[in-house]
Formats: C-alpha cells, structure tokens, sequence
C-alpha cells in the first residue's frame, strides 16, 4: 500500500509540473516533449489503476505515433516568440474569463453522484484486461467501435484526397518499369575496328 | 539446479533480487551490444575477403574494449546554439526503449523479468519510442544535416512501424495472445509448427520492417555517409555518439531475439518432434538437444548474423523507394495475410490452425 501511494504521487508530481511546464516554456518543441512527458506519467498511473491495455495503449499510440508526428511539424516551423507574446496583456480579461468558466464546468461536472466512485477492488492476478476489454468491444459496444473505425477511415480517405492533385505535365517514374529493365536496354556493344 | 539456486537467494528481498538480477543482465547485453560491433567488422571482413581488426589481443576480441576506452576519453563537443539539455539527453533517450523491452523477453518457459499479460503491445510501445532520441538528437544539434537524417529518421521508423504491427497482429490472431510465453508455447510441436511457415508472408515483412526500424543498410539512408555525412548524430563525439552507436546494436539485437520468439519458436528445440521423445531424458545430449535458452540464444545469433549478412550484400535503397516497399508493398501484403489467416482460423485449417 504504501509502495503503491509513493509510485502514485511520484508520478502525479511529475504529471502536473510537465503540465504545467507544457503550456508556460517558450520554447515549442519543449512544450511537445513536456507534452510527451505528460502522457508518459499518466499512461503510468493507468499501469497502476490495472488499466494496462488502456496504459500501453496511450502510449504506443499517443507518444509513439501521434506526438513524433506533432514533434515533426513543431519542429519545422518558424516561430517568431516576440510577435507571439505581443498582445498578452490586451487578451489576458478574455482568457481568464475562459480558464474560469472551463473549471467551473468541470467542477459542476465532477460533483455529480456518478463520478463519485469507490475505491476500485484490485482483481486476481491472473485477471486478463485485455481479453475482457476485447470482449465488451466486440459484443457489447461492436457498433459505436466499427462505426469509429469507418469515421476514421473517412477521415483518411478525405486527407489523402484533399492532399492529391493530379498535374498532367509531371514526370513521374514508374518503379514496375524501372525493376524490369535488363542489359539491353542500357548498354549497347559495338564492335570497333582497330586501327 | 534451479532449485539449489532458490534457496541461496531466499532470505533476499525479491525487489533487490530484480535489481541485482537486471543489473548484471544490463552488464551482459552491454558486452553482447560491443562484441556485435567486432562480430560486424569481422563478418563484413570476411565477406569482402579482408580482415577486419585483428590487431588488439588475440583474434582482434580485445578491440571493442580499445574503442569504448578511446570514445570514453575523447570529448564531448557541443555545437553553437545547440539546445544544450536535449542535445546531451538525446542519446539517453534512443538507448532506455532498447533496453526497457527486454524486460518482457522470455529466455526460456520460466526465465524472464516480468511475465505479462500485454507483452506483445509492451514491445510495440517500447520500440516506438526509440524514434524520439534521433529526432531530438536531429533538432538539438542544430545542424542542417542532423535536422534533414532525423526527419528522414522520422518519416521511415513511422511508415515501417505499420506494417510491424499488422505482422504482430498476424502473430497473435495465430496464437490468441499478447504474452510472448504463450506465444511461443502455442508453437510448440515441431520446426513446421513455428510461425515462420504459416505466416511466412509476416515473418518476411517482420524482418524487412526490422531492418528498416533499426536504420540499418540497405534501407540506412537516415545517416546515408554520400547525402548526409552521418544523419542525426554528425554533431556527435566521444561518449554521445557512442550511445547512439550502442543503441544502434542493442535495438538490433532486440529485434532478432523477437523475430526468434515470435516466428521461429523462440526457446523451443528444433529436434522436438524428429527424434524420439526419450532422447531429451539423457543427461547431457538430452539438455543440449531439448527446448532451453540455449536454442533462444542460437536463433537470435543467428538473425544478429543475418543483419550484418544483409548490410555486406544489399545496395541502398533510394528514399522513395524505401517509402514505396514500406507503403505500397508490405502494408498491403500483412494486409491480405490477415485476411487469408482469418479465413484459415475460420476453417481450422490443419496443422496449424487446429
């Protein structure tokens, strides 16, 4: 127990101050690494609450796919920091009017009886997250979780196609053609007389 | 043995005990991770009828030592305007995932760390974060030849990375679960039964997408020496460019020991099933021929050797190339074998699906 609440607070620690650290360095690729870092710590305190699959999940997707590629555009953009900060002042009222109205959402929502949940029982060890999480996907919830799949499916196709512009006059190589070209094709032998 | 060993450790603490234990299983790879580095000069050596260093102690095997002591002392440069904290945790953070996912490898039925339940998932998890070193090591450096070999870095691990998971999920449609033990029981039987021959289209874009993974020739166009001097690590010296080095061999050696596990039998002995049972009952041959670590170790030497094979034969790819096999070719192959093996699961195709 005690092992378990010192894990719990060493980890939320460092969730809150790279939270926080996220949205005040200056520095954009900073922030998205502190970003890293937050979804790191959290998918460490679902490894805790015996939420694995979710945990593993968060991280193989969130920081292995969707955070390099995030780092990858920050990373190559040009950010003029002086412009940004420039108008701080002017919009503080309206953020903090934001930020205000946001928490005193989230409060009305959190007090609610149904978020007000006990202490989760610790399950046997041999006790499969995966496979019951599988389970309810694929009966249960099986139409909200394909018709997921196919929206995001949508999505992709429509990027892709947003993104694709035929240009009649680009060159482009034909890889079918250039893997079967042989020897004729490229060299010619003549033969020369000497003289 | 087993049990003599037990007892002796008994009045430890088992948290220590996992310390002590990983502590001297770092040390060990460590040393596999230098000699590996000797076993590729040596082996390309060969192949090139040179060779290969063979000055430093007998047979050049004190060679690796001579290295780490000379990039140990040389030093460390940090190039102007570089992020300085990024720039020196860069290497740290390409090396950790290298190692992390041997935290789930079994050795043998009852040799490993932690047995758990998601160790497939685990493993993808871990070698996906390997990419974030050579892309932090690329911007921190702030050079144009670091950026252009990390976004390279980036753009391939990614691409190469989907195809893996779909041989994974080939792997695991097969055996019914995401634990690397069980994985390798459900292939047990004999050479036939291991997963190479049923999913052989997966087992060939597993080891392709490895390769590709771990930037290794011929698809290493992310430090290609003509284009881009070394890639994310050219602003590098001594100790940093030494990790990179280290994590480079390391996360090859992690990806046969899975190649071994998931697709030829792991720990299993590729005699079960051809020679009498009561052939594993003798003392010595019966150890030596039957399932153990041993035969775990022999086939991930063997995938080591295949990577320095490949990197001696192959040209490099050109980059859009690379982009077209990863995209056009194995993504669409796992793709199509997923389906066929449904099919065959379906029908209970025997041997293997039975």
């Amino acid at each position: 127990m005690l092992i378990q609440s010192t894990v719990f607070y060493f980890f939320s620690t460092i969730l809150v101050a790279s939270a926080m650290a996220m949205i005040s360095v200056r520095n954009p690729v900073h922030a998205v690494l502190f970003l890293v870092l937050v979804f790191f710590t959290s998918a460490a305190i679902w490894l805790l609450l015996e939420a694995e699959f979710l945990g593993i999940t968060l991280v193989l997707v969130y920081v292995g796919a969707v955070m390099v590629l995030f780092l990858f555009v920050v990373m190559m953009l040009d950010i003029n920091l002086a412009k940004m900060r420039a108008g701080f002042a002017r919009y503080l009222p309206v953020g903090v009017l934001v930020g205000v109205i946001m928490a005193a959402e989230m409060a009305v929502i959190l007090s609610r009886p149904a978020f007000n949940v006990q202490k989760p029982q610790s399950k046997p060890a041999d006790y499969s997250n995966t496979q019951e999480l599988g389970e309810l996907l694929f009966t249960e919830y099986i139409y909200p979780f394909e018709i997921a799949g196919v929206i995001l499916l949508v999505a992709i196709i429509a990027a892709i196609t947003l993104t694709m512009h035929k240009r009649s006059r680009a060159k482009r190589q034909s890889p079918a053609r250039q893997v079967s070209a042989d020897r004729s094709e490229r060299v010619r032998l003549v033969s020369m007389d000497k003289d | 043995m087993a049990e003599w060993w037990s007892n002796l450790v008994a009045p430890f603490p088992p948290l220590l005990l996992t310390a002590v234990y990983m502590l001297v299983f770092i040390l060990v790879l460590f040393a596999c991770v230098a000699y590996t580095t000797l076993a590729e000069r040596r082996v390309i050596g060969f192949m090139q009828v040179r060779l290969g260093p063979n000055r430093v102690g007998p047979q050049g095997l004190g060679q690796p030592i001579a290295d780490a002591v000379k990039l140990m002392f040389k030093e460390m440069i940090l190039p102007q305007d570089a992020d300085r904290f990024l720039f020196r945790i860069a290497p740290l953070l390409s090396m950790a995932p290298a190692l992390a996912a041997w935290a789930v490898i079994p050795f043998s039925e009852h040799l490993n760390f932690a047995d758990i339940n998601a160790g497939l998932l685990y493993i993808l998890a871990m070698t996906s974060l390997g990419v974030y070193g050579v892309i932090v090591a690329g911007w921190a450096s702030n050079s144009k030849y670091a950026l252009l070999g990390s976004l390279r870095a980036a753009a391939q691990i990614v691409a190469y990375e989907i195809a893996m998971g779909f041989a994974l999920v080939g792997v695991l449609m097969a055996s019914g679960s995401l634990n690397l033990g069980d994985i390798v029981k459900a292939q047990q039987g004999s050479v036939l039964n291991w997963y190479w021959l049923p999913l052989l289209p997966l087992f060939l874009t597993y080891l392709i997408a490895g390769v590709a993974e771990t930037n290794r020739a011929p698809f290493d166009v992310v430090e290609g020496e003509s284009e881009i001097v070394a890639g994310f690590h050219v602003e590098y010296s001594g100790m940093g460019f030494a990790m990179f080095f280290l994590a480079e061999y390391a996360n090859i050696i992690l990806i046969s020991g899975l190649t071994a596990l998931l697709f030829l039998g792991g720990w299993l002995s590729p005699f079960e099933g051809v020679v009498p049972a009561h052939v594993f009952h003798l003392p010595v041959i019966g150890a030596l021929l039957g399932s153990g670590a041993h035969w775990f170790l022999a086939k991930t030497s063997f995938f080591i050797f295949c990577f320095l094979w490949f990197r001696a034969t192959f040209p490099r790819y050109r980059y859009d190339q690379i982009m077209r096999l990863g995209w056009k070719v194995l993504l669409p192959l796992t793709l199509i074998w997923i389906v066929v093996e449904g099919v065959l699961l379906y029908v209970k195709f025997p041997p293997w699906f039975d």
